[in-house]
């Protein structure tokens, strides 16, 4: 099923620590309840997104990867 | 040792050397984004990462270090041209993974409000002034760094 979301990140091409700062900073732009697509490249970020979502309290509903690709849906809580 | 749950992250930056200098930045960046605050206590050739236009400068020492990749003798590493041989291997990798540069970091983490402590003791020693640092750092001492550790602070040194 797809997800619907209201922003899009795209972080490929970039490693730790900047994924995650995007996220952060994209996600502090939305409201509560609204999801953000992030996509990366770096093969780290799967673990660093679940980290990020348990500290943070957001809501990681998907985190899939594809040709290369690490595709994570996020809500703001 | 932070007890549980801290959200604090305190950083003593030792050493003015390329390699060394990117822990600490990116922790503390990382910090950032985790929500929680952090500090780096910069003391003795650590203030180097601080100094105006240096942060891209900084060198990796081919010297006593068995695990460069192509392992360099110390014998062989004194000769003249090795720490910038060594220096631009390291910097072509960090950018072939696409790491940001330790003068981004240094940026992202002075706005993000990750407290620069300057070790004033040390700036004495090594003749270094305020205006010889980038701007946003705060001088200090010992205690300063102590007391900020001391609430509940993952504290690690590099």
């Amino acid at each position: 099923m797809e997800i619907k979301f209201d922003h899009e990140l795209d972080c490929s091409g970039l490693s730790c620590p900047m994924p995650i700062l995007k996220t952060k900073k994209a996600v502090d732009a939305l409201s509560a309840g609204q999801v953000l697509k992030m996509i990366a490249t770096d093969p780290g970020s799967t673990a660093d997104m679940e980290a990020w979502t348990t500290k943070t309290g957001h809501e990681l509903l998907s985190a899939s990867e594809e040709g290369g690709k690490y595709i994570f849906f996020i809500k703001k809580v | 040792m932070a007890t549980e749950n801290s959200n604090r992250l305190a950083i003593i930056a030792l050493h003015g050397t390329l390699d060394l200098a990117y822990p600490p930045l990116i922790l503390t960046t990382a910090a950032l984004a985790l929500d929680m605050e952090a500090a780096i206590f910069f003391t003795f050739f650590g203030l180097e990462i601080l100094k105006k236009g240096n942060a891209d400068k900084l060198k990796l020492a081919p010297i006593a270090n068995p695990a460069m990749p192509m392992p360099v003798p110390n014998i062989v590493g004194v000769i003249p041209g090795m720490t910038a041989m060594a220096t631009g291997m390291m910097n072509s990798w960090m950018k072939k993974a696409n790491v940001a540069r330790l003068s981004e970091l240094l940026d992202l983490a002075v706005e993000g409000g990750v407290r620069m402590i300057a070790c004033q003791m040390s700036m004495d020693v090594m003749g270094i002034k305020k205006e010889d640092l980038i701007d946003g750092v705060e001088i200090a001492g010992a205690a300063a760094f102590l007391t900020y550790a001391s609430q509940n602070a993952i504290t690690l040194a590099f």
